[in-house]
């Protein structure tokens, strides 16, 4: 509790958590209700100016902006949080058995994962979808491998760093297995940057899911994301600029959450703040 | 100590702090301070972590770190106002021209891209008009002086190419070049060894006296700068307890804490923990062990560098038996490979009459459960995300014979014998200070009986009081329990308070071992004679405690050739001088001993 108080009460922790669960809120009851159904088209009420019916008109083909963007907000938000699960996983099962165990397969997942670094993750996004299709399932598969690396990796360095604590030495004089070790005296000790990565994760995902659908590969239409219909919205921008405007600002509002929260989470679990172990502190 | 110190009582007085009071937020961390130093003489400002030591040191040069400010009181340095936030102008001119710094890690405050060169002309640049060969001319002169060789050389090459106590004589001879009135020299040789220590400290002297510099050394080991002090000055928790006359205070110290100092400083009589008779429990022979540096892309093995070569030792049951040299030798080494951290390359270590090694992976790991070890730093030690009693706990794990409530009651008593209290099972390491954690390390390791704990220079991260602390709680221990004990340390008076018997170890060889009281009365091998004479003590004499020169019986070293271990290729033999007294002699003298 104490420790969601002194998150709570920086500034840019507050205002990042309060942008976060308004973006969340919204995702979550555009799951399950909206003032329009987005998807129905009225062609006799198309680029309706924003008013009592429809707070934030509606869009070439009549449809209400708000309902799109509500459901939009679920569809970028559960593409997102379904994209982080493989890679915090798997990465973590990666980077942990690469840095405690080291040896040949350390050096091999390394080797891999520098050439994956060496190309932007939406470039290796890109390729991916063309070859497992652009829908839904082909953006979380496509994106979960493109940030694979970066949790690996962090993972990694963590488990490195940690296992040059005398602890660990001490539970292997203990005759404690290596399996044991791992568990329970290192990976807990790396939660704390694992934890804020996740976090900063989650807002580079949800640009680049929208940068995929802008892109027309992202969730095929007429299924709304925030990403296209910003990109539907762009044939009409010079005549009617809130039908792009709308979306982006949606956008920034949930990453400036996320990349506020996330700086807030790292200066309160910094390893340089106290709360984790390193030799700094001492 | 060979330097005049007939400083006139009322000599000028170079700086003075008055009524100091220095703040980080609301907490003063000084308070009150008064201070003068005269010119020429050498103040020593001792106290432990936290006294507050290093931020008046920090305070003259205006270098708080942050928020720490300087709330009250005045600096004056000659007739010169130059308390911190009022004058940055004055102090900036005074910074390296008349007050120079060194700091306790030479490495972190030399340039790291810079050459050594350019790091010592760039200061003269700015305080100095000598054109660029004088500089030049005066930089290898300064260099010449903290006796280095070939300074030709040096300056075209990096810091990190450099040993620590290379680095810090650099340091000195950067800041000395521009003869300033005051040098601050805050914890320099802490880092260092105790034979480089001696070495640094003592040309820091020289140089300073010679060029009529006043010094400020600051330190946390009363032993060490008892040497150099002309007066010494006590801080204890921001409050200065106590100064004057460094004999004064040494043999009729005032306040309580310096007594307590004192005390801690001299670890009282030795007596060291015997073993029992007959077999040893632990025996070591010709062990080696061997690092290879990684080569190219980490795939094919690089340069071995030879670690330990051939070191044997034995403990007997309940024996404290001292393992010592400086930082490489290999001591280290030793106790990591009979723990099974470090793999060996050569030599069998046997345990209770079993060779570790050549045991079934379930006996072993068995057998090994009667070793236990206690590391240097109570910091990273202790697991920051369990509570002490799981930690204490976790040292029964492979105890299968117990119940849960056995277990707790087993960790509650030892949290007592170790002398915290049965609360302290619920809190976090990071709640603990550092002796209180090491107590927690110690209880971790005794919980499961051992009959051997491997110490890994348990007190050397610890305040001088802590120390004698932690070292009465383990022989006091040893009486309740009875294990034996490879004591790991480069101090060698801390071992002659514990171990019985001790090994002194060169570059991973072995140069000589006997029993602790022969080893002092009668060291035979020059490295342990340098050992000895770099390490300084005090000791209680008739008027007080005086601090005691090593008396080393007549040097035979031109009689015998020893072996010398900065040549290790040379073939060299353990001879025994006398019963149980071993030492390392070169291969063709083997005979003529």
């Amino acid at each position: 509790m104490t420790f969601l108080f002194r998150l709570l009460g920086k500034p840019n922790g507050l205002i990042g958590a309060v942008m976060l669960v308004l973006v969340l809120f919204t995702a979550f009851l555009g799951a399950v209700w909206t003032p329009y159904d987005p998807l129905k088209s009225d062609l006799l009420n198309r680029f309706a100016e924003p008013g009592m019916a429809h707070p934030f008109g509606t869009d070439m083909f009549g449809r209400d902006v708000l309902s799109r963007l509500m459901r939009g907000a679920w569809v970028s938000v559960s593409i997102g949080l379904s994209t982080l699960i493989l890679p915090v996983i798997l990465g973590t099962l990666l980077g942990a058995a690469a840095g405690y165990f080291r040896g040949w397969f350390d050096r091999l997942l390394i080797m891999i994962l520098d050439a994956l670094m060496a190309f932007p993750g939406l470039l290796i996004a890109l390729g991916l979808m063309a070859v497992i299709g652009a829908n839904r399932f082909g953006v979380i598969m496509a994106l979960s491998v493109a940030y694979l690396p970066a949790v690996t990796r962090v993972v990694r360095g963590s488990v490195l760093s940690i296992s040059q604590n005398e602890f660990v030495e001490a539970s292997t004089v203990m005759g404690n297995s290596r399996l044991y070790t791992l568990l329970i005296h290192i990976l807990p000790n790396c939660l704390a940057p694992l934890i804020v990565l996740t976090t900063m994760m989650f807002g580079w995902v949800l640009l680049a899911e929208s940068a995929l659908s802008f892109l027309g590969l992202g969730v095929p239409p007429p299924e709304p994301s925030w990403g296209n219909i910003l990109s539907e919205a762009k044939a009409h921008l010079m005549r009617y600029p809130l039908l792009g405007l709308l979306p982006g600002v949606c956008i920034s509002i949930a990453l400036l959450g996320v990349n506020l929260l996330g700086d807030a989470l790292r200066d309160e679990l910094d390893p340089k703040s106290g709360a984790a172990p390193s030799k700094e502190t001492i | 100590m060979t330097q005049s110190r007939n400083i006139s009582s009322d000599g000028d007085v170079l700086l003075a702090v008055e009524n100091l009071e220095i703040s980080f937020g609301h907490a003063a961390v000084v308070k009150g301070v008064n201070l003068t130093v005269k010119q020429g003489e050498v103040l020593a400002l001792v106290g432990e972590s936290g006294s507050g030591k290093s931020m008046i040191g920090r305070s003259i040069l205006g270098l708080l770190p942050e928020p720490g400010r300087v709330t009250q009181g005045h600096i004056r340095f000659g007739s010169e106002e130059i308390t911190s936030p009022t004058s940055p102008e004055a102090l900036r001119k005074l910074r390296g021209r008349s007050i120079g710094l060194i700091f306790q890690e030479p490495l972190s405050s030399l340039n790291p891209t810079m050459r050594i060169g350019e790091q010592m002309f760039e200061a003269m640049r700015l305080h100095t008009d000598l054109s660029e060969s004088q500089i030049r001319e005066r930089a290898l002169d300064m260099l010449r002086q903290v006796r280095l060789d070939r300074p030709e050389t040096l300056l075209n090459h990096y810091p990190h190419e450099f040993s620590g106590g290379m680095r810090q004589r650099i340091m000195i001879a950067s800041v000395m070049m521009l003869q300033p009135k005051l040098l601050i020299a805050d914890e320099p040789t802490t880092a260092l060894d105790a034979v480089v220590q001696r070495e640094v400290l003592d040309i820091m002297e020289e140089l300073a006296r010679a060029n009529g510099t006043a010094v400020i050394l600051i330190s946390h080991d009363l032993a060490v700068v008892a040497r150099y002090a002309d007066r010494i000055a006590v801080m204890e928790q921001g409050v200065l307890v106590e100064s004057g006359v460094t004999q004064k205070v040494l043999t009729r110290p005032q306040h309580p804490y310096t007594q307590r100092l004192l005390e801690a400083a001299q670890l009282g009589v030795p007596a060291p923990v015997a073993g029992r008779e007959g077999e040893p429990l632990l025996k070591i022979e010709n062990l080696s062990v061997d690092f290879t540096e990684k080569g190219w892309l980490g795939l094919v093995g690089g340069k071995v560098h030879h670690a330990v070569r051939d070191v044997s030792l034995t403990v007997a049951p309940g024996e404290f038996v001292g393992l010592v040299g400086k930082s490489g030798s290999g001591k280290s080494t030793i106790g990591r490979a009979v723990c099974g951290l470090t793999p060996s390359v050569g030599g069998r270590v046997t345990f209770d009459g079993r060779e570790l090694g050549s045991l079934s992976s379930a006996e072993e790991r068995k057998l090994r459960q009667r070793i236990r070890v206690v590391f240097q730093d109570p910091f990273s030690s202790l697991n920051p995300r369990m509570r002490i009693g799981r930690i204490i706990r976790e040292g029964l794990r492979h105890d299968t014979s117990l119940s849960r409530a056995e277990r707790q009651r087993a960790v509650e008593e030892m949290l007592e014998a170790v002398g915290l209290t049965r609360e302290m099972a619920n809190r976090f390491p990071h709640a603990l200070s550092g002796g209180q954690r090491q107590r927690v390390a110690i209880a971790r390791a005794l919980i499961a009986k051992p009959d051997l704990i491997i110490a890994d220079e348990p007190v050397s991260a610890l305040d001088v009081t802590i120390q004698a602390q932690i070292l009465s709680l383990l022989k006091r221990l040893q009486a309740e329990f009875g294990f034996a004990c490879l004591f790991v340390s480069h101090d060698l008076h801390i071992v002659e308070q514990l171990c019985a018997r001790l090994y002194v170890l060169h570059n991973g060889r072995l140069m000589e071992s006997a029993a602790t009281p022969d080893l002092f009365a009668a060291p035979r091998h020059p490295y342990t004679r340098l050992l000895l004479s770099a390490s300084p003590r005090l000791q209680q004499s008739e008027d007080g405690v005086m601090l005691a020169e090593t008396e080393l019986p007549q040097d035979d070293s031109d009689v015998t050739d020893y072996y010398d271990a900065t040549r290790p290729d040379d073939p060299y033999h353990l001879v025994e001088a006398k019963a149980g007294h071993i030492v390392a002699v070169r291969a063709r003298e083997a005979t003529s001993l």
